[in-house]
C-alpha cells in the first residue's frame, strides 16, 4: 500500500498569450507549484471549479502538453523530459477517462476494436489474444460482449459509452487511472451505476485514482483523500473524512456550504456568509493568496504573504494564514514545504 | 382557496418522427402558485423541459400539445401566437440553462436588456437606461453601470445568468420557469443565483418553476417537488413530505443513487440496473417496471395512475415503499 505510484513536486504550467502581432500578451498560470502522492490502489480526489487548473494538473501530469517546471515520478520514472516513444511506454502505466465518452471514443469503429486499440498499439498479444482480453474487459465493466462488441459509439448510452471508455483504460492494466469528471455528464441513476463499477475495479484491480470533478458529495464517494484547488494552486489535501467534517481552509468551507444537501431539514447556511463574488482571472492572479479576495477572513497579511502549504492536523493540509477549524497556530510557525 | 396561477390538466406532448410518436410528456396536471416554488425533477428524457416550452408555446412544430395548461383562467394550448407574444415575457418568463448561447454574443449587456424592456414596455430611451441598470442592480449584477456597456464574452458564466435573469424580470413576470438554470455554473455560483432566485421570488412575489435533475437542489430550495419519469409524473408532494415518506420505487432510487456528504468514502450506492425506457415503443403498464426491485405482474399490465393517497402526497405506484401492499392496494384502486 505505500508503494507510491504518483509523485508530483511543484508542478507549474503556464500558457502565453499572444497579442495580434504575436509578441506576448500576458501569462495564464493555470498550475502553480502543485505537489501531491498517490500510493498504489488509493484514491485521490481533486475538486475545484472551472478555472482551477485540475483538468491542466491532469494533463500536465501526462506529458500533454509537458509542464513548464516540476518533477512527474509514474512509477518511480520521471516523465518530465522524456519524449517520445519512451514517454509512451512510462506513460502507459497512467490512464485517463474524460468527462465525455462521445468524443474519445472514434464514431466509426466497433466497441471491440476501441476496446483492442491500445493492445494493438503497443503491440500485445496476438490478434486472437487482443480478442478474448477485449471480451474480459467488456464483461468486467458489465457490458455484454456479444451484445455490444459490434456495436458503434451511437448506438451506445451515456453510460455505455462511459463503460467502454473505461474498458479501455483498463485494456494496458494501468497503475494509475485518471478520472476527469469521468461521471458529470451521466443522469444520476446511471452515474451510481458507474461509480459503483469504479469502486469495484479499484478494489479488484487494486488501481490508484486521480479523481477530478467538481462536486464534492461525489468526491467524497470515491476518495480516500481530497485535494482542493483554487486558482491553480492546492489549497487543502487531508484525509476525505477529516476534510469534510473539518475544513481548514475558507474555500473549502464555501464550496462545503455551497452543496445543496438531499435533507430538506439539512441546516442551511446562506453561502452568502462564505464566500463573494466570482473567481478572479488566471492571468492576472491576486498577490499573496490567491483566494483572498473572495475570503471572508482575509487580512492585509493575506495581500502581502503567500501563506505556505501546512499540516494542522494529522495529514490534514492548508495553504491560509487563518485556517477554520483550526487551533489556529501562528502563521509563522510550523511551515511546510509538502 | 383561490384559483391557482398556472394549472396543468392532463398535459400530452407528442412529437412525430419518422412513422412513429414519441410521447414525451404524458398526462402530466400539476398547479403553481404565487410566492411558491415548484421544483420539476427527473433525468435526461423525463419530459420535464419539454413540459415547460409547451407552457411558454415554444415547442416545434412537430409537437402536437393536447390537454390543458391555464394560466390566470386563460387556456394557452391553442392560443394564438399573438396573444402568446403578449404573455410571454409579461407575465411568464424562462431562463435556460445555457446563458452564453442565449445572449446575444455581438450586442452589449445594457442594449438587451433595454431590448426586453422596450418589448414589454411603452418607454422612453432613458426611462429604459434606468430600468436596465435597476434590473441590474435587482440581480446583483456588480458595476452595474460600467456593466452596460460589455459584451457577453466579458462576463463570467454567473455574470451572464444575472444577465439573462435580469432580461427574464423585465417584463415583471408573475411566473418565472428556472430550466436547469444553474446546472453549468460552479457550485458556489450555482448557491449564490439559487440564492438570488429565493429572494428575487420572495420580492416579486413571483411563482417560480424550477426544473433540475439535482434533487439536492429541489430540497434545499422548491416548497412542493413533482418527479417526473418517462413523460409521467410519478410523486408529487410538499418537499418535507416527499423526502420524509418516499412512495415511488424511482425516487426512492434517485436519492439512493445521490453521493451523500454524510456518507464515508467508499460507501456502494444504491444503484437500480438499466436504463430509461425508449418513448417511441413504450409497453404497457409503469414505465419504471423493468428496472423497479418492487415490480410484480400487475406493474407490467397496468400503469399505477398518480393520485392523492396521502393527503397532500400524490404518487403513482401499485407497491409504495414504506407501506404494507395491502392496504396501499386499498387506497390505490
Amino acid at each position: 500500500m505505500n508503494e507510491l505510484v504518483l509523485e508530483v513536486t511543484d508542478l507549474v504550467q503556464e500558457f502565453i498569450l499572444r497579442d495580434r502581432g504575436g509578441g506576448k500578451a500576458g501569462v495564464v498560470h493555470a498550475v502553480s507549484g502543485v505537489s501531491l502522492e498517490l500510493a498504489s490502489g488509493e484514491s485521490l480526489g481533486l475538486v475545484g471549479e472551472t478555472g482551477s487548473g485540475k483538468s491542466t494538473l491532469a494533463r500536465a501530469i501526462l506529458q500533454a502538453p509537458p509542464p513548464r517546471s516540476g518533477s512527474v515520478r509514474l512509477r518511480g520514472v520521471e516523465l518530465v523530459g522524456l519524449r517520445g516513444r519512451r514517454l509512451i511506454q512510462a506513460r502507459r502505466h497512467a490512464q485517463m477517462v474524460f468527462q465525455d465518452p462521445f468524443g474519445s471514443l472514434d464514431p466509426t469503429w466497433t466497441v471491440t476494436r476501441l476496446v483492442q486499440e491500445p493492445l494493438v498499439a503497443f503491440r500485445v498479444g496476438s490478434a486472437a489474444e487482443r480478442r478474448r482480453r477485449a471480451h474480459e474487459l467488456l464483461e468486467l465493466v458489465g457490458l455484454d460482449p456479444v451484445r455490444y462488441g459490434n456495436r458503434r459509439p451511437r448506438q451506445l448510452s451515456g453510460g455505455q459509452a462511459q463503460r467502454v471508455a473505461i474498458a479501455r483504460a483498463l485494456a494496458l492494466d494501468p497503475s494509475l487511472i485518471i478520472c476527469d469528471e469521468a461521471v458529470s455528464s451521466l443522469d444520476v441513476l446511471i452515474r451510481a451505476q458507474v461509480l459503483n463499477l469504479l469502486e469495484r475495479l479499484r478494489t479488484e484491480l487494486h488501481l490508484a485514482y486521480l479523481f477530478i470533478a467538481h462536486d464534492l458529495a461525489l468526491v467524497k464517494q470515491v476518495s480516500d483523500r481530497v485535494a482542493v484547488m483554487y486558482l491553480g494552486k492546492l489549497v487543502e489535501l487531508g484525509p476525505a473524512e477529516a476534510l469534510y467534517r473539518r475544513p481548514l481552509h475558507p474555500y473549502t468551507v464555501a464550496l462545503l456550504a455551497s452543496i445543496p444537501s438531499p435533507d430538506p431539514e439539512a441546516p442551511r447556511e446562506p453561502v452568502t456568509g462564505t464566500i463573494r463574488g466570482e473567481p478572479p482571472s488566471p492571468i492576472d492572479p491576486p498577490s499573496g493568496c490567491r483566494f483572498r479576495t473572495r475570503c471572508p477572513r482575509a487580512q492585509d497579511l493575506c495581500a502581502s504573504q503567500e501563506p505556505p502549504m501546512r499540516q494542522l492536523a494529522d495529514g490534514h493540509f492548508a495553504a491560509c494564514h487563518f485556517p477554520v477549524n483550526a487551533d489556529a497556530p501562528a502563521p509563522e510557525a510550523t511551515a511546510m514545504s509538502h | 382557496m383561490t384559483a391557482p396561477l398556472l394549472e396543468l390538466d392532463d398535459l400530452r406532448v407528442d412529437f412525430r418522427q419518422s412513422g412513429h410518436v414519441v410521447r414525451a410528456v404524458d398526462g402530466l396536471s400539476y398547479q403553481a402558485d404565487k410566492a411558491r416554488t415548484l421544483a420539476l425533477i427527473g433525468e435526461s428524457g423525463s419530459g420535464k423541459t419539454v413540459s415547460a416550452r409547451a407552457i411558454m408555446a415554444l415547442l416545434p412544430e412537430t409537437a402536437r400539445v393536447t390537454g390543458s395548461i391555464r394560466y390566470e383562467g386563460t387556456e394557452l394550448v391553442g392560443l394564438s401566437e399573438r396573444r402568446m407574444r403578449a404573455l410571454r415575457g409579461n407575465q411568464i418568463a424562462m431562463v435556460f440553462q445555457d446563458p452564453a448561447r442565449s445572449l446575444n454574443p455581438t450586442l452589449r449587456i445594457g442594449a438587451q436588456i433595454t431590448e426586453a424592456i422596450h418589448i414589454h414596455r411603452q418607454v422612453s430611451k432613458a426611462e429604459a437606461h434606468d430600468r436596465a441598470v435597476e434590473l441590474m442592480e435587482l440581480v446583483r449584477l456588480p458595476a452595474a453601470r460600467e456593466r452596460f456597456r460589455q459584451y457577453p464574452h466579458q462576463l463570467s458564466g454567473g455574470m451572464r445568468q444575472r444577465v439573462m435573469i435580469a432580461i427574464a424580470l423585465a417584463g415583471d413576470p408573475r411566473l418565472l420557469i428556472a430550466d436547469e438554470a444553474t446546472t453549468a455554473l460552479d457550485v458556489t455560483t450555482q448557491a449564490q443565483i439559487m440564492e438570488l432566485l429565493r429572494d428575487l421570488q420572495e420580492r416579486l412575489g413571483m411563482a417560480l418553476i424550477m426544473i433540475s435533475h439535482d434533487l439536492g437542489l429541489a430540497a434545499s430550495y422548491a416548497d412542493e417537488v413533482l418527479v417526473m419519469y418517462a413523460g409521467r409524473a410519478v410523486e408529487r408532494a410538499a418537499t418535507q413530505t416527499l423526502f420524509g415518506h418516499v412512495r415511488m420505487p424511482y425516487t426512492r432510487a434517485l436519492l439512493g443513487a445521490i453521493p451523500r456528504l454524510e456518507n464515508a468514502p467508499h460507501t456502494t450506492l444504491a444503484a437500480v440496473p438499466g436504463q430509461p425506457p425508449d418513448l417511441a415503443t413504450q409497453p404497457p403498464g409503469c414505465p419504471f417496471a423493468p428496472r423497479c426491485p418492487e415490480v410484480t405482474d400487475k406493474c407490467r399490465e397496468t400503469a399505477p395512475p398518480l393520485a392523492e393517497q396521502e393527503p397532500g402526497h400524490l404518487w403513482a405506484c401499485w407497491h409504495p415503499c414504506g407501506l404494507e401492499d395491502s392496504a396501499a392496494e386499498e387506497v390505490a384502486v
